[in-house]
């Protein structure tokens, strides 16, 4: 397969939030700010660059009935170094995200391209894959918290654009679940339109 | 009273669906129809009270005395995959007829963050093994009331006209956000 395409599709194409619906868990848990949001992209694309590695690399070893077991505590050791490092040099990331850190393990996306792509495919283009989708989803979190915290704080970034109390609901946990599904709709319009 | 608190906190306070965003793939997925989230509603909560009780024993009989606190992680999903397959086992033979009712939804529930989210959160909250238990059997509840009444809702949603883009998982989105807005009426209650 051509490795531009295996790397791209991940943004747009089949982007894990907007299009396959997976980790939701995350993205409407995190992205209370675009810079939450990108940290946990970021945690989560690492996690899915290493789990694609090592489980391409030993997919030939592993006998078929203990793959899913082994998939999980292969992506298990690499969120619990995460967890460690961030813990250790972005403490304040670690704590605003907080109990979703370690739910990287349970995140269907990372456990879904281990056994739908990497699984099958050589160590190369599982990197690809795996960079790919992670950046998508980390793109989708960028996005969501940006929205979220313009709307619901007049910032972003951290920066703030306008000084007057905006909705505050939109930082809060309803503000999550419509941004999202309005969202959605919007790339269902452009993909139709397109 | 101590009890009381947790329970009423954690149904309606902080919802752990709709307030603190666990469970939210079963919660999109299986909330089709009414009856199958009853079903999802029922294995979640065998399933979370059981995995708590085991990982909170895990966590304080085994990895506290051994000083090993940073294999959290990677032994409560072992824990959990394990407990999940053994129900699966133990119903199949024991009780058929549950087995029935509950068997489609026992496999997605490794992979539900609610389960491993509620084991953590026991442990981060300093709770004691009664209150533990008490804590992840009301949140099962909480879980089972928003997966109830959303299913309500859609299976109204399914008969509206609603515009093209909107259709399907946008709109059910949006409609949980209103929900969850009814839930933060809640807020400050204990």
């Amino acid at each position: 397969m051509n490795q531009i395409q295996n790397f791209t599709k991940g943004f747009i194409k089949e982007n894990p939030v907007f299009i396959l619906l997976l980790g939701l868990c995350p993205t409407l848990g995190v992205t209370t700010s675009a810079i939450n949001g990108l940290g946990m992209g970021l945690a989560t694309t690492f996690v899915l660059v290493m789990s694609n590695l090592v489980v391409s690399l030993v997919r030939n070893v592993i006998p078929d009935k203990v793959r899913i077991p082994s998939f999980i505590v292969i992506i298990a050791s690499f969120v619990t170094i995460v967890e460690l490092m961030m813990q250790a040099y972005t403490p304040e990331l670690f704590e605003s995200l907080g109990l979703f850190i370690p739910l990287i393990v349970v995140n269907c996306i990372v456990l879904g391209r281990a056994e739908a792509f990497a699984s099958k495919n050589t160590p190369w283009s599982s990197i690809v894959d795996g960079t790919g989708m992670g950046l998508g989803f980390a793109f989708a979190l960028t996005l969501l918290g940006g929205v979220r915290e313009i709307l619901g704080s007049g910032a972003l970034f951290g920066f703030s654009l306008i000084k007057v109390d905006l909705m505050l609901v939109f930082v809060l946990a309803p503000g999550a679940f419509i941004v999202l599904g309005y969202l959605i709709a919007l790339i269902n319009k452009l993909n139709k339109a397109a | 009273m101590e009890y009381f608190v947790i329970i009423i906190g954690s149904i309606f306070v902080s919802n752990i669906v709709l307030t603190q965003f666990l469970g939210i793939c079963p919660f999109v997925g299986v909330s089709g129809k009414l009856s199958t989230s009853i079903g999802m509603g029922g294995a979640v909560l065998f399933v979370l009270t059981l995995a708590t009780m085991v990982t909170w024993m895990m966590q304080y009989y085994v990895l506290n005395p051994l000083g090993l606190g940073f294999m959290q992680t990677i032994v409560f999903i072992l824990v959990i995959a394990a407990l999940v397959q053994m129900v699966e086992i133990i119903l199949k033979k024991v009780s058929p007829a549950l087995f029935q009712a509950l068997g489609v939804f026992l496999p997605l529930i490794t992979t539900n963050c609610a389960v491993l989210g509620v084991a953590i959160l026991t442990i981060q909250k300093d709770f004691n093994l009664i209150e533990g238990v008490v804590y992840a059997m009301s949140n099962a509840i909480g879980f089972t009331l928003a997966l109830v009444l959303f299913a309500g809702i859609r299976e109204h949603l399914d008969l509206m006209e609603v515009p093209k883009a909107m259709r399907g998982v946008p709109i059910a989105l949006v409609v949980a956000g209103i929900l969850a807005l009814a839930f933060m009426g809640f807020t400050g209650l204990v």
